[in-house]
């Protein structure tokens, strides 16, 4: 016998609204606490509470040195510039920089962008570029226009954790390709290619990292870019080049860009984010100008139009600032971050790990001794006080389980040290655990994790 | 109350992001109650704040170590700040799950036949050799959890010997020692005990139904993921049984103002006591809020309540 029959529908109803006193009767039944839980659309699968989340939640503490965010460094801006510019932009041009705009963007600000890429060997039309929040929005609109569920993208192994959380957002599946030391595998590919082909399934980009590659550190060599865009040009396949790091080399001259040399079969994605300020969310996409028609309707669709005050900032910036002796600054000081970070793994970390040396961009990847998992071992770091982000956030497969990032952006030379100490402490632990316990099965036997956005929010230093 | 009530969320444990929604619900319903509320982390110059502007009474919401293992509350005896919940030497007795175990069995609760072992043990008598003499023991399936622990993190459910290796790795990445149980279907259960000054009482039993296999630390904090019910759609006898559990747990540990015992209601209607939660949580998918409101009450209410029970009590000690 039951005490109290329980209610055939959901009550979340009911437990929306309580009842109060203390003399009220009591509610039964059940709930999932969210009163839409049968009405979310497909594309939110996966879109759940994450443990690997949770723990991000401590590293945004100061006692932990976080070498897992991606957030730049702007401690360097001229703030001085900056406000004396936006003073003068509210002053001289308020009623336009606080109004609507177009929703392509401010052609000015348009100019300037050909005038960033030429540096890379692009030579565009401003009526090309469509002006995004960030280059993040330029990935989802780019998905948004080309993708229906189903469709593939290929991506490198690893990849960005943001553009596989758009790809996901749109159901695509995605495709990897690996990468070795010179980046994107052509024979890897061209087999990614084939593959997806031979199973009936229909590819709509390449997405692809080509300079200091997030988070693989890796910059595709010259040689590599000609056969990658012959491989494309051959398969038909659309190349989506993301370009946020690509002038913070540090001992080189910016690369020539996939884009620089083939117009129609490549999308370029740049940013102010990583040269200038990611709080603007400015960023931009240059594409063919088909695409580039369809972009700006999307862009309509999604936010009217990217906002005007913000562009005129950057725009000013531009104007006022000598913005390339700042990036030379910023490349000195995130080159003194890197060697920081490269040294201290060398001093410190077990001598089967392995990882790259990035000429440039905010990341180091390294590959940890057989059998350690990165995922499973984050809670050790997080109580030791330091933290990383676990290879598997860039896959979309479940692979990564054996690799994990470090960013040496944000923390300062001291504490990227200290950081790298802390975690080879963490592994020399975990490694002795997994002595004890054996083996673990190889990378790829890993189960899909049920959160499918287990990378760091924006917000982690 | 001239002084405001201060809720300590946050601090540094794996459980941080947890305990900062615990606090802000537990605040905004203090605060829906007329009390003056301030919000406060758990860092260095908390101390300083508390001196210079002394509260009426602390909240902890702090969940995980340095929450539930007594270390907090111990200062805030040490400082002569009253607080609501037990005090520290209950708290550390019921924070590790095996102790807490233990203690339950020895006023007749059941508890899942367990054992508890440190990493050490394994490495050094042999990974192997301790593995099978669990399985022997316990049998498949097991759930594996670090001995101090919550929300889920570090929970596995194993079901072949293959998996054993790496939930105890998964574990052992939360804390040193970990707790192997015997794994018991059927429902699992959870009842709060408050005590605002007239005796412990049972507040409706909230079965909890995750989608997947395991109620782990998506299923608890993906509101949807999760179906709940309240009262517990159990017989009369099982949920008195449940109270009465609950109820004996609180006291035999010691506890004091608010508890949260979790509890498996076998197929055969037997109840058997998996662990006790000194801070149980309170943010939107959490269970002691939704039985709170099942039993009509109101949760600012509720924790006023405890609030004065707890200055009252300091009241009594410090005269």
């Amino acid at each position: 016998m039951l005490r109290t029959a329980p209610a055939i529908v959901h009550a979340s109803h009911a437990m929306d609204h309580p009842p109060t006193g203390p003399s009220a009767p009591a509610t039964t039944g059940r709930t999932r606490l969210d009163s839409y839980v049968d009405r979310y659309a497909a594309r939110t699968a996966g879109m759940t509470a994450s443990e690997i989340r949770a723990l991000f939640a401590v590293a945004s503490r100061p006692e932990v040195v976080s070498l897992a965010g991606g957030m730049p460094n702007i401690s360097g801006l001229p703030l001085d510039v900056v406000g004396g510019a936006i003073a003068d932009l509210v002053a001289n041009q308020g009623p336009v920089a606080l109004q609507y705009s177009s929703g392509q963007g401010d052609p000015t600000l348009r100019e300037q962008i050909c005038e960033v890429m030429a540096l890379e060997g692009i030579n565009a039309h401003p009526d090309d570029v469509v002006v995004t929040v960030g280059s993040q929005q330029a990935v989802d609109l780019v998905t948004r226009i080309f993708c229906d569920p189903g469709d593939v993208v290929i991506c490198e192994a690893p990849s960005y954790v943001g553009a596989l959380g758009v790809f996901k957002a749109f159901q695509c599946q995605v495709v990897h390709a690996e990468m070795d030391a010179d980046g994107l595998v052509p024979d890897a590919l061209r087999q990614a290619i084939a593959a997806t082909r031979a199973a009936g399934k229909t590819i709509k980009f390449l997405y692809t990292i080509p300079n200091f590659h997030n988070p693989a550190g890796v910059t595709m060599t010259a040689a590599r870019r000609a056969e990658i865009l012959d491989i494309c040009r051959s398969e038909d396949v659309l190349v989506l080049e993301d370009n946020p790091y690509g002038l913070l080399g540090f001992d080189s001259e910016p690369m020539r860009a996939l884009r620089a040399d083939d117009a129609e079969g490549v999308i370029y994605l740049g940013s102010f984010s990583k040269t200038f300020s990611p709080g603007l969310r400015v960023g931009w996409a240059l594409a063919p100008h088909a695409v580039r028609e369809k972009l700006v309707l999307a862009q309509e669709s999604a936010t009217l139009c990217p906002p005007a005050f913000n562009q005129m900032a950057v725009s000013a910036y531009l104007q006022a600032h000598d913005w390339k002796g700042q990036i030379k600054q910023l490349r000195e000081m995130y080159r003194e971050r890197r060697d920081a970070m490269v040294e201290a793994l060398g001093d410190f970390m077990p001598a089967a790990c392995r990882w790259n040396v990035p000429h440039g961009g905010f990341f180091v990847w390294m590959t940890l001794p057989p059998g350690i998992d990165a995922k499973a071992m984050l809670p050790r770091a997080v109580t030791a006080r330091v933290a990383y982000v676990p290879g598997t956030a860039f896959f979309a497969d479940g692979f990564g389980s054996g690799s994990l990032r470090l960013s040496f952006c944000y923390p300062t030379p001291e504490r990227i040290r200290e950081g790298v100490r802390r975690l080879a402490g963490v592994l020399e632990e975990e490694m002795e655990l997994r002595a004890t316990f054996g083996a673990k099965p190889p990378q790829g036997e890993h189960p899909l994790p049920r959160s499918g956005y287990d990378g760091p929010g924006t917000d982690l230093s | 109350m001239n002084h405001p009530v201060v809720v300590l969320a946050g601090g540094l444990s794996h459980e941080r992001d947890v305990s900062l929604r615990s606090g802000r619900r537990a605040a905004e319903a203090l605060r829906g109650v007329g009390l003056e509320v301030v919000e406060r982390d758990v860092d260095g110059s908390l101390l300083s704040t508390l001196a210079a502007e002394p509260p009426s009474c602390v909240l902890p919401m702090l969940h995980g170590e340095n929450g539930e293992d007594g270390a907090i509350r111990e200062v805030l005896d040490l400082l002569g700040i009253p607080y609501v919940g037990s005090g520290p030497a209950a708290c550390r007795t019921a924070f590790d799950k095996p102790v807490a175990k233990s203690v339950v069995e020895r006023v007749g609760i059941v508890t899942p036949e367990s054992v508890c072992l440190p990493h050490e043990s394994f490495r050094e008598l042999g990974a192997a050799q301790v593995m099978d003499a669990v399985l022997h023991r316990l049998g498949l399936p097991l759930v594996v959890k670090p001995a101090r622990s919550g929300s889920a993190l570090g929970c596995a459910l194993v079901s072949t010997e293959t998996e054993l290796p790496d939930a105890m790795v998964g574990a052992f990445a939360y804390g040193p020692v970990a707790l192997i149980e015997r794994y018991i279907g059927g429902t699992e259960v959870a009842v709060p005990v408050i005590d605002d000054g007239t005796g412990p009482r049972d507040l409706p039993a909230v079965a909890i139904r995750p989608d997947g296999p395991i109620y782990d630390y998506t299923a608890r904090y993906t509101a949807g993921s999760t179906e709940f019910t309240v009262p517990a759609a159990l017989p009369d006898d099982v949920l008195a049984e449940c109270a009465r559990v609950a109820i004996a747990a609180h006291q035999a540990l010691g506890l004091r103002d608010l508890s949260r015992s979790d509890l498996i209601v076998g197929d055969d209607g037997s109840v058997r006591f998996l662990e006790v939660n000194v801070a149980p949580g309170f943010t939107e998918t959490s269970l002691v809020p939704l039985s709170v409101e099942a039993a009509g009450l109101d949760l600012g209410e509720v924790l006023a309540s405890l609030v004065r029970a707890a200055m009252a009590r300091d009241a009594r000690t410090t005269t």
